[in-house]
């Protein structure tokens, strides 16, 4: 039988997401044995066309060239899926699309002239149709690999969309909030990580992005009773995944 | 009537972002050089403005997923100067280990699954794989150690969510850290075995002098941190002072500024540049590593990276093993940190380099202004002279060899492009 055949694409990033793949050190060679590497970049000088079984994305859409080179990318892969926060929401780089008009005017250049680039950085849903949504600043390995698995078994990958909150029970990790009084976007932020910040005594900032119908309000006002100010609650909902819908609408509220 | 030619990759694999490569040639001599870096500018300097200063260490981490700890020491001692902080003792034991960790991943990661595939003729460590699994197997394993160094301190291995300015958020107990000795003394032994393999390389024919660039850690070989920028040829500057000596140029063909020394011009950060200024800092094994196989004190062919890596990677490995039976867990994870008025400076040795954070702040700990040098922005300009002087020398191979070798070349830079076109500030094309 032919090997599926597996394709990995970067657009506006920090490569952290694809490393995640080369990160995956147990398995790696099990993988490259399950599918061609048909197109992989940061790993392999050979690159073959499509179509492909298989596409991951990672990275934003911030320039023109970009905006364009995701719909052959579309047409080539059977199934395409987005690979962290950049791809699934826009990323931190999103945090230009909140500058201020002051700030397009005191931006100085050496030579503007020879940089393309868009106003804002936004999602690959926003311009192709996406088959699957990986969220993470950086993504969570185990499920990079449940999701290829998956897809390449013609099931629905198993990654669920609650919060962070229900990680921390699950670790049995006593909530930072409620114990310590220390802000965290748990309630709201979609799980992935294992409750990485609750374990280290941290609160959660977020990098997982929104869980699925997020209560960013109520949260909010959770933050307010604990000392937070409208500054901080900005900051805290304008960081790594600003442009996802439900964490931009609750910044707009903190302005 | 002449005869032009030229020798093109669109889109250069194995290297961390997006850049390609444009050698012109006439009548056999080379007319132009261009590494073109066209991966998009993120802008971060832009958006650090109006952040509050203790976000610094999360925000920059995201620049480069292969070298976040990278960012975030020097956003971390950039913050901690300007406020009057000195973090020391165990708190810095650890942020040395976390850095070795990195190392340790970045080196191999290179090494094995980026650069030997030139030397050894194949596209990619999963091809390296059907021939040789035993230095594939070898690689993997190496890579996994350095992340769990990075796991166990730093709480994951892209974008760590321990680190804070001040120190930490839970510093791990010593008994975590003893779990990670056997592992790492296996690597220590295969980091030899490394040096060793990769010194009996091919390297292609190449001599270049440039001027070599690295921190002064005083005493230790540099690696998380260094109060003074020194060079081969007599630079000694603290690092506060470096944009008095560094001037920033911006290219068409890159999205990355090039940086060179005022009046001298193009300069070297990296291995080859460490290893050449801090060769006796080095690790007993390292040296003797080094010894063994017979390296240069001075590397002056830049297809030899690779074997200066390699010695580092011993020294990363030894290194942490040091750095674990001299721990012991601090009574408080982290120094409280103050904000004030002023400008503070933060610099340490990514795996490619020196990489260097200038800060302002307002007294409430704002961010008002926010720049950062990656060590491939400093590089570029080393690597278009390499490329002009490799193919003046080697006009005679086949076109489809030379664009081989030009690529191998550039890979000696271990090129983080993504790292390197963070920079400016926000321009807008309306659309």
């Amino acid at each position: 039988m032919k090997k599926p055949r597996l394709a990995v694409w970067k657009f506006s990033s920090c490569d952290g997401c694809q490393l995640s793949l080369l990160d995956c050190e147990d398995e790696l060679l099990d993988v490259a044995g399950a599918v061609e590497i048909a197109y992989f970049l940061e790993a392999s000088s050979a690159t073959g066309k499509g179509p492909y079984d298989l596409t991951l994305v990672e990275g934003s859409i911030t320039t023109p060239h970009d905006a364009e080179r995701i719909h052959q990318i579309r047409r080539d892969s059977k199934f395409l899926v987005t690979i962290g926060a950049c791809a699934t929401t826009g990323g931190i780089q999103a945090l230009r699309n909140f500058a201020s008009v002051g700030d397009f005017v005191s931006a100085v250049y050496a030579h503007p002239d020879f940089i393309s680039t868009l106003r804002t950085s936004t999602a690959i849903a926003d311009h192709v149709h996406v088959d699957f949504e990986l969220q993470g600043c950086p993504i969570n390995k185990a499920q990079l690999l449940e999701v290829v698995g998956a897809l390449l078994a013609g099931r629905r990958p198993n990654v669920p969309a609650y919060s962070v909150c229900v990680e921390c029970k699950r670790a049995g990790v006593p909530c930072v909030m409620v114990s310590k009084g220390v802000a965290c976007l748990g309630p709201v932020t979609h799980a992935g990580c294992g409750a990485l910040c609750p374990l280290y005594a941290r609160g959660c900032f977020g990098c997982f992005g929104p869980k699925e119908q997020p209560n960013t309000g109520s949260l909010a006002a959770h933050w307010v009773a604990l000392g937070a100010d409208e500054t901080q609650l900005l900051r805290a909902f304008r960081g790594i995944n600003a442009n996802a819908p439900a964490f931009r609408k609750e910044a707009t509220f903190h302005e | 009537m002449s005869e032009t030619k030229t020798i093109r990759t669109d889109y250069l694999a194995r290297v961390e972002g997006e850049g390609g490569m444009v050698v012109r040639m006439r009548d056999g001599e080379v007319t132009e050089v261009k590494l073109r870096i066209y991966e998009p500018p993120r802008f971060f300097e832009a958006f650090l403005r109006g952040r509050l200063f203790t976000e610094a260490p999360d925000i920059t981490a995201r620049i480069c997923g292969i070298c976040p700890v990278a960012y975030q020491m020097a956003a971390c001692l950039a913050m901690e100067s300007l406020c009057g902080v000195e973090v020391d003792g165990q708190l810095r034991t650890l942020r040395r280990l976390l850095y070795c960790g990195e190392w340790i991943e970045s080196h191999t990661l290179h090494v094995y699954m980026l650069h030997a595939p030139d030397f050894l003729g194949v596209a990619s460590a999963v091809e390296l794989a059907q021939t040789s699994p035993e230095l594939v197997e070898r690689a993997l394993r190496l890579k996994k150690i350095g992340n769990e160094v990075m796991r166990v301190v730093g709480g994951r291995e892209v974008h760590p969510i321990n680190v804070r300015v001040g120190g930490w958020y839970k510093t791990p107990s010593k008994t975590q850290l003893e779990a990670l000795v056997p592992d790492l003394e296996w690597a220590l032994e295969q980091s030899k075995e490394t040096v060793r393999l990769v010194a009996t390389l091919d390297f292609p024919k190449l001599e270049m002098d440039p001027e070599l660039v690295a921190l002064d850690a005083g005493g230790e070989y540099p690696i998380d941190h260094g109060e003074r920028l020194i060079s081969s040829r007599g630079l000694d500057i603290p690092i506060a002072e470096f944009y008095d000596h560094v001037v920033e140029e911006h290219v068409e063909h890159s999205n990355a500024l090039h940086a060179r020394l005022r009046e001298r011009g193009s300069y070297l950060v990296g291995p080859c540049a460490r290893y050449a200024l801090h060769r006796e800092l080095l690790s007993p094994q390292a040296r003797a590593a080094a010894d063994e196989v017979g390296l240069e004190p001075l590397v002056r062919n830049p297809f030899r990276s690779i074997v200066v890596r390699a010695v580092e990677l011993v020294h990363a490995c030894e290194e942490a093993l040091r750095l674990i039976a001299a721990y012991e867990e601090p009574a408080a994870p982290a120094i409280e940190v103050t904000p004030r008025a002023g400008w503070g400076h933060g610099a340490s040795e990514a795996p490619r380099g020196v990489l260097y954070h200038r800060y302002r702040l307002d007294d409430a700990g704002t961010i008002l202004d926010a720049k950062i040098v990656p060590p491939t922005s400093q590089n570029q300009k080393s690597i278009e002279e390499d490329l002009f002087a490799f193919v003046s020398t080697h006009a005679s191979l086949p076109d489809e060899e030379l664009r081989l070798r030009c690529e191998q070349a550039i890979r000696n830079y271990d090129p983080c492009i993504s790292c390197a076109t963070h920079f400016l500030t926000l321009d807008v094309e309306r659309t």
